[in-house]
């Protein structure tokens, strides 16, 4: 009796331990998300602005408000008239700290620079077309000069926008259309390349393959899961990137297709054990019952063994996509990570993973630019999701026929 | 399936279990001094700690890269004591640290980083202006042939916008343009040399101690073609090559005890020396 309930407290113990750790997973993931969650919505109260920094045009200037797309046009000097931007038939001069130090002279700033807010503002009002950007500390206390108010980053605009300049100067922009294009086109490539092979591998394995050469070739694939993707990423940049640049002639290898394909080995490891493993589970009765109705080898595989562990091998799927759409170092070293919107596989492109591993190490913990890069995060996350429910969905609703 | 959930989530916590005991094993070492940062200064750093403390046995000192933004922001919250950046202290960064009230902070320029522009050793072109690197990289040009070259598409390669050698390219070359949308953005120097290496239409820019034989470095003029100054590392020394830029340590006052011993072994003959031996160019 004694040693029962010894064994039974044992089994109590073992319990705990198991539940404690799943909901340490769980608190884990929660906690995880509304982190990522906090962080990249605070991009959308913020301007797109450095903060401590100011951008004041002359007080006569018709125009009160500037999109941070027209900064970029003025700064980048594409822009030269404020007519263009709906103002006066003005020329606009950019103002910066660095230009101050060329129109006047050392003496007339001052030693530690301490007229510079004065000179600052004498200069502003003399110019009617100026634009001028400069830290805060340096704002003269009866500053004329009008301050140019902009509009807090707005998810539309983050969404829809094609222009990903994080780091620009004066007004960052956060379009990420090309970017969520890129992804989804990468992954889309890489599942197309990675699934038949995947499956055709698993139906061999599993069905075709005596157990001898399965007993070699599945720890085979199983070892290229356990390969760091910066192996891969390195591989692709000197492998197939030249080869895919001579085969098709182009002046660039580093494309798409160079991603999809490094990320399709990748996937492919996990599509074939997982779905290998499903197709195993196919009860023995079953297929000696549709043999035993006359049928070949291939309709049992075709109509019994595929259809019965259909919902595996959608699992399957859906984790070989997961792995593509979240992988960072091998896509970041093959794709180009030109962020444009692709229109064929075979120009670089840019996805999300590789823009938040690229950037995250140098960008200002906290700024904008940071902010940004956990928004990236969410969008990633809800692509995630939206698989993940696509998946259960088809596997609610293939459960019906099945045998 | 559930079962499956249990292990990875057992896997998850075993993997936690030993990271926090890692956590909690680095604080034990206090005296050590902690320099993080850019990648950049990130192996001449290395060197010279590793020098140092052969020099002086009872010494500590912890290198770690991470990026100029990793390292201000380690700085900030006080996981460092000294930031290596390639760039300036932004605004934002510095309105932080006053926010900690421990706002005095030093700025060691610690060796100058000179940037060559590089292409594939198949193009026929040898020097640029620098205009005429503005142009390429902004977009406005995309062909060799406008500049005297063969009928090739241009491809340019840049670092990644986050990199402290993007920003710098884009401030002293780009004469505060932003690149083209284009371009191709590598995540790693080695990467640039590698892809223009191998792309016939290539233009990249690295540091002067990534020049090697399978690319070729431009000579570069900045007043309009009247002359053209090869990226050496003499050169930059002598201020004559342009594409120049300094490399920072950031610390604050308050443990200047702490990291004047080593910041003044590096900035000594010996630690420039460590300096040049890295392929960077000596502050004096």
């Amino acid at each position: 009796m004694q040693k029962y309930s010894f064994r039974y407290f044992k089994e109590k113990i073992a319990e705990s331990i198991l539940l404690l750790s799943s909901l340490f997973t769980s608190i884990a993931v929660i906690f995880i998300i509304i982190f990522l969650f906090k962080e990249g919505y605070g991009l959308f109260n913020e301007k797109p602005i450095e903060k401590g920094y100011n951008l004041s045009i002359h007080p006569s200037n018709k125009l009160n408000n500037l999109t941070a797309k027209q900064i970029k046009l003025i700064f980048d000097r594409n822009v030269t008239n404020w007519k263009d931007l709906g103002g006066d038939d003005r020329k606009i001069n950019l103002l910066t700290i660095e230009k101050m130090t060329d129109i006047y002279t050392k003496k007339e700033l001052g030693e530690g620079f301490e007229y510079l807010s004065l000179k600052i503002n004498e200069y502003v009002i003399k110019d009617s077309g100026v634009v001028a950007f400069f830290a805060e500390q340096f704002l003269d206390a009866n500053f004329k000069g009008k301050k140019v108010l902009i509009d807090d980053n707005k998810i539309k605009d983050f969404i829809t926008d094609k222009e990903w300049y994080p780091t620009a100067s004066p007004a960052a922009q956060f379009g990420t259309l090309s970017l969520i294009m890129g992804t989804l086109w990468v992954s889309l490539g890489a599942i197309l390349f990675a699934l038949p092979f995947g499956l055709s591998a698993a139906i061999f394995l599993a069905e075709v393959s005596n157990p001898k050469l399965r007993n070699i070739l599945k720890p085979l694939i199983e070892l290229l899961a356990g390969i760091p993707s910066v192996v891969y990423g390195f591989f692709g940049l000197v492998v197939i990137v030249p080869f895919i640049q001579q085969l098709f002639n182009l002046p660039v290898g580093e494309t798409a297709l160079a991603g999809s394909l490094v990320l399709g080995i990748m996937a492919l490891p996990t599509i074939i054990t997982i779905s290998e493993d499903a197709l195993r589970t196919t009860p023995q009765s079953l297929k000696e019952a549709s043999l035993a109705l006359g049928a070949t080898r291939w309709q049992t595989i075709l109509k019994v063994t595929i259809p019965y562990s259909i919902s595996g091998i959608t699992a399957a799927v859906m984790l070989g996509m997961g792995r593509a759409i979240g992988e960072t170092m091998a896509v970041l070293m093959v794709t180009g990570n030109a962020a444009v919107i692709p229109t064929s596989f075979l120009q670089p492109i840019r996805t999300i993973p590789a823009t938040i591993a690229a950037e995250l190490g140098e960008a200002p913990a906290g700024g904008i630019h940071f902010k940004a890069l956990f928004a990236l995060g969410i969008i990633l996350f809800l692509i995630t999701l939206i698989i993940n429910l696509t998946v259960e969905f088809i596997k609610i609703s293939k459960k019906s026929p099945r045998l | 399936m559930r079962i499956m959930n249990t292990k990875n989530s057992s896997k998850l916590l075993i993997l936690l279990m030993v990271l926090t005991s890692i956590g909690c094993g680095s604080k034990k070492q206090q005296e050590s001094l902690k320099i993080k940062g850019s990648d950049t200064c990130l192996p001449l750093t290395q060197k010279a700690a590793e020098n140092y403390m052969k020099k002086n046995k009872e010494a500590s000192i912890m290198v770690t890269g991470g990026g100029s933004g990793v390292g201000l922001a380690a700085l900030l919250d006080g996981t460092t004591d000294v930031a290596m950046a390639s760039r300036k202290m932004k605004m934002d960064e510095i309105l932080q640290l006053k926010k900690t009230g421990n706002s005095e902070y030093k700025e060691i320029t610690i060796a100058n980083d000179a940037i060559a522009v590089i292409v594939n050793p198949s193009n026929k072109i040898s020097k640029l202006t620098r205009e005429q690197i503005e142009d390429i990289y902004t977009g406005k040009i995309d062909n060799w042939k406008d500049l005297g070259g063969d009928d090739i598409k241009i491809i340019a390669y840049s670092r990644e916008s986050s990199s402290g050698t993007y920003e710098f390219f884009k401030e002293h070359v780009l004469n505060k343009k932003n690149f083209g949308p284009s371009m191709l953005l590598m995540p790693a120097t080695g990467a640039i040399v590698q892809s223009v290496s191998q792309t016939e239409g290539a233009i990249g820019y690295v540091g002067v101690a990534y020049i090697e034989n399978s690319i070729k470095a431009l000579l570069i003029s900045y007043d309009n073609g009247q002359s053209y100054i090869e990226p050496t590392i003499e050169n930059a020394k002598s201020k004559l090559y342009p594409i120049s830029r300094p490399l920072y340590y950031y610390y604050l006052t308050k443990s200047e005890s702490l990291v004047k011993p080593f910041v003044d072994y590096l900035l000594s003959e010996e630690g420039q020396k460590i300096v040049v031996s890295e392929g960077y160019v000596p502050v004096k």
